[in-house]
């Protein structure tokens, strides 16, 4: 940054918010995600030049043009591909990816994989309604069985992804799962993404009024929340429920819901550990769904792992040591020469 | 490691006749584990050395190893070397090289009548004619009866010549190639120190593996000279070429160091993002090599993600390049797109290859000029470049990128399988022949108001604005923008103003080229209208035309889009204009469309490059 240049002002959520008119429709879950993004990118202080949202097509992608930073509204499902080429030049960068569930898993499922299995030093927000709502209710990859929508009106036949599955089978090293209405949530889970170095991936429960009003209706509602979802929180047993009366155990290799007391205490249930080496624990955490499961929510794994990008640039920087910066000419010449008088 | 030495003749040996040739053309055919890309690549490099102008023209299949001994599966590779300037790897071979059955029946139609044959007497055994699917032996049953043939025991001789070095019989028959090189060295009064040099650097970890190489060379270099088999010695004097220090270069070799010359010279660093494929991949390795000239190569998961990740790498600054074939490039269209829309400066090289689809990938084609042109949705204009021949590629890369970062452009450069595998002599630029290239970005911005990232310069190219610049924030994307503004838009009046001003950007470019060249008459009788790999096969034939009086001139274009501002001119000045191709007349559509000029085509799509006897007659019946 030139020297004369005032120092910045310290930013205020406000700060973040582009020109643009918002347009996605009233009572888009889209809406939760954006403020809390604001607000957390006010309370890490980054300088709004050194951010970059990239995103695909739909609906979440439009999310870029909502911010004053930099930002790629790209193709659909080409986002991680697009960051991970300006991260590679411009690893001083803050670099956000912003996808959907069609977008991120289906159209671009292959970059995503690819993305995450390199751990680049980004983070990745994928906004999950569980149907698409930009062409206008089609189901997506990740809607259930059975769902009927415009193109399955007898119902989907083609089983369910499981995000976080994929994204733990790819050995990411930052899982998380929140909910666009639990803005404290969500909130706390953008910053953990934003605070880890690696490929940070964040699966947002995201309610879309319009085509799918009410998909997560059972981990919202006030009343049903605590029973389904189980609110992660490193070291600390599985506890769930309004009364925090049930807990996760493990039965063999598989988890089970039991009640505490009568002789059940927390003692005997898993306990969760996000560091954990090997993405087992994180694996059977994000097979657990409703409504046989509560499902987790919180950070599911958080491990260190080099980073593409770093190693990239170290390949360059080693490189430059060993063999000295490129000199041209002495290149043209390494080969057989001979001069023509 | 440099050298830089007087070619080093043998002692003539004056019992033999010796006979002085211009040109000679030598093709070693074998099996494709046989070894002979390096031992055409020797011959070559040695050529080269001795101050001979050289051209080559590797063919080989598809199959890394096909199975042994089967027509499928033979290699060869072509080396053209002159006292003269020559443009081609030759239409018909002099001397051929053949290390099996299969090779020397399938390589046999290129070998001048009275041509020079040595094959491996021991390649020819029953088993080894069942495999090539030959019922009776081309050595006894009058295949080879107007040819000089040389039948010698290759394999038994390498063996011996390596015996007592313990080596098993499969490692001392790898040697084999190097015996045939030997031998053709002596032939062709080649110096065997260079190939010498070559074994002990490329197998110097291995000293046995490099002893053996070593003695095969000099067995088959002894054998010519002690056995009185050959009547005749060759010698191909060296080429007056352009004084200057020389090396020898492949296309893609060129293109790769085009890249690195272009970055150097505009101060960006390179990030090369791709997709293995044939006949492309040599950039990638090439370029991955050299990551103290801060390169970042990135093998990509797709074509798509290749494309993309450039994208990326544009947008925060760098040298974006990308590399393909014709099917990759297909993957790449809906990125291109997008850098068409966000104004992003980029590369896409397509190195042709025979399509559709997989087709022949190891064979060369230009069929994807339509594809570069127009395979793209929405009207999506770009610059198109093609390379004419080897080491034009280190031209054409530097060219493609000064107007890429001008016009705030991707621009796609055309070269082909020919061009990339076939090498030539290259006269080594000093960095400081070379035209900087430059490069703007606007600085910070403090006055509040918002950033214009479509506000447009003389030339109607925008801002290069980038990331981590305070005050220039600014959203690209694929949907629609409004003029200077840079905001989502969805106006008719304004898309039909961006859809111009994008075209009319690109036309642009044709008041910042060269105008169009011709080699020839300035008018006449006819021209010969050609672009990309076709370039060797016309200039010598024009050549060969004028020898023989013909009013016939020779136009190349390396601008297919937007043409040279005078290219309808020139055209309107000869009274015939033919466009040799190999596609089916994409050029020749283009220019009857664009100048309403009646050309002819003059087409061909074998996997291979024309040869110059094939463009004389499809010239001869204008002239």
């Amino acid at each position: 940054m030139s020297a004369d240049l005032p120092a910045p002002a310290k930013l205020t959520p406000a700060d973040y918010a582009s020109a643009q008119d918002v347009r996605w429709c009233p009572g888009c879950g889209d809406y939760a995600i954006l403020a809390q993004m604001k607000k957390v990118l006010a309370n890490l202080g980054i300088p709004k030049e050194k951010l970059v949202f990239i995103s695909g097509i739909g609906c979440s992608s439009r999310f870029p043009y909502y911010l004053d930073t930099y930002g790629i509204h790209s193709i659909h499902g080409r986002a991680p591909a697009v960051a991970t080429g300006l991260k590679a030049v411009r690893p001083d960068l803050s670099v956000w990816v912003i996808t959907g569930d069609g977008d991120g898993l289906s159209i671009g499922g292959n970059h995503l994989l690819h993305c995450i299995r390199r751990n680049l030093d980004i983070n990745i927000v994928l906004f999950n309604n569980r149907i698409y709502g930009l062409t206008k209710g089609q189901y997506s990859p990740t809607s259930p069985l059975g769902q009927v929508t415009k193109s399955t009106p007898m119902g989907a036949i083609d089983n369910p992804l499981h995000i976080l599955s994929v994204a733990i089978g790819c050995e990411a090293t930052f899982v998380a799962r929140t909910v666009d209405v639990h803005v404290q949530h969500l909130s706390m889970c953008l910053q953990r993404a934003a605070e880890h170095r690696g490929t940070s991936f964040v699966e947002v429960y995201q309610n879309c009024v319009v085509f799918n009003d009410g998909a997560f209706e059972y981990a919202t509602d006030k009343q049903l929340r605590s029973e389904h979802t189980l609110e992660l929180e490193h070291g600390k047993p599985l506890v769930f429920g309004k009364n925090r009366d049930k807990g996760i155990r493990l039965n063999g290799l598989e988890p089970e819901v039991v009640a505490l007391g009568n002789g059940v205490t927390e003692k005997d249930l898993l306990v969760h550990d996000e560091k954990a080496p090997q993405p087992s624990l994180a694996y059977l955490l994000s097979r657990m769904h409703y409504p046989d499961f509560p499902e987790p929510i919180g950070v599911f794994r958080a491990v260190d792992r080099p980073k593409y990008d770093e190693l990239l640039n170290a390949q360059v920087a080693a490189a430059m040591a060993k063999q000295g910066p490129g000199d041209l000419e002495a290149l043209f010449s390494s080969g057989d020469t001979w001069v023509v008088e | 490691m440099i050298h830089e030495q007087q070619p080093c003749a043998s002692e003539p040996d004056q019992s033999l006749g010796r006979e002085e040739l211009d040109e000679a053309t030598v093709r070693f055919c074998g099996d494709s584990g046989d070894g002979m890309q390096l031992a055409g690549t020797q011959l070559t490099n040695t050529s080269a050395l001795v101050g001979n102008d050289v051209a080559t023209f590797p063919d080989f299949p598809a199959e890394i190893r096909a199975p042994r001994g089967t027509q499928a599966g033979v290699s060869g590779f072509q080396v053209h070397f002159a006292s003269r300037r020559i443009f081609t790897p030759g239409d018909q071979v002099d001397a051929l090289v053949a290390m099996n059955p299969a090779a020397l029946v399938t390589n046999l139609p290129d070998l001048r009548p009275g041509g020079i044959v040595i094959v491996d007497a021991d390649s020819f055994t029953p088993r080894d004619l069942q495999t090539a699917g030959l019922k009776t032996s081309p050595l006894e049953d009058g295949t080879l009866a107007s040819y000089q043939v040389f039948q010698v025991d290759i394999t038994r001789l390498t063996r011996l010549a390596v015996k007592d070095l313990g080596l098993g019989t499969k490692d001392a028959d790898r040697c084999r190639n190097f015996f045939a090189m030997g031998l053709v060295y002596w032939l062709f009064d080649r110096p065997v120190e260079p190939t010498l040099r070559f074994v002990i650097e490329k197998f110097g970890r291995r000293p046995d593996v490099a002893e053996s190489n070593r003695r095969a060379l000099l067995a088959g270099y002894h054998y010519g000279e002690t056995t009185e088999a050959f009547a005749h010695r060759y010698a191909v004097d060296r080429a007056r070429l352009p004084p200057g220090k020389y090396t020898h270069i492949t296309g893609n070799q060129a293109m790769a160091w085009g890249l690195l010359a272009a970055a150097r010279l505009s101060g960006c660093d390179l990030f090369y993002g791709t997709y293995p494929i044939t006949p492309a991949s040599d950039i990638l390795h090439e370029l991955a090599r050299r990551k103290n000239f801060g390169v970042r190569t990135f093998q990509a998961e797709d074509e798509i993600a290749a494309v993309t990740a450039v994208i990326g790498a544009a947008f925060g600054g760098a040298m974006g390049v990308t590399g393909t074939s014709g099917p990759g490039l297909s993957l790449k269209g809906e990125g291109i797109g997008l850098a068409v829309m966000t104004e992003l400066p980029m590369l896409v090289i397509d190195v042709q290859r025979a399509g559709p689809s997989t087709g022949m990938p190891t064979k060369t084609e230009q069929a994807d000029l339509n594809q570069a042109l127009f395979g793209r949705h929405g009207e999506c204009p770009l610059p198109v470049l093609a390379a004419a021949h080897p080491a034009d590629c280190f031209d054409v890369a530097r060219e493609a990128w000064r107007i890429a970062v001008r016009y705030m452009t991707p621009v796609l450069v055309l070269s082909d399988a020919f061009i990339a595998n076939g090498s030539e002599p290259w006269r080594i630029p000093k960095m400081s022949e070379l035209e900087p290239i430059e490069v703007r970005h606007p600085g910070p911005l403090s006055n509040g108001q918002p950033f214009q990232p479509y506000r447009r310069d003389e030339r109607l190219a925008r801002p290069w604005a980038l990331p981590g610049t305070p005050g220039l924030m600014h959203r690209l994307g694929g949907l629609e923008k409004q003029d200077i503004t840079g905001a989502v838009s969805y106006d008719g009046a304004n898309h039909q103003h961006m859809v111009d001003l994008r075209a009319r950007k690109v036309a642009g470019i044709a008041a910042d080229i060269p105008p169009q060249t011709v080699e020839g008459p300035k008018r006449g009788r006819l021209l010969i209208l050609g672009w990309g790999g076709t370039y060797g096969p016309i200039a010598t034939a024009v050549r060969r035309l004028w020898e023989r009086g013909a009013s016939v001139a020779h136009a190349h274009l390396r601008y297919l889009n937007p043409f040279p501002a005078n290219l309808g001119e020139v055209l309107r000045n000869y009274d015939r204009v033919l466009i040799p191709e190999l596609n089916r007349g994409q050029l020749r559509a283009l220019v009857r469309a664009e100048y309403l000029v009646d050309a002819i085509g003059w087409n061909k799509t074998t996997g291979r490059p024309f040869t110059v006897g094939e463009i004389v007659a499809g010239a001869e019946p204008w002239i």
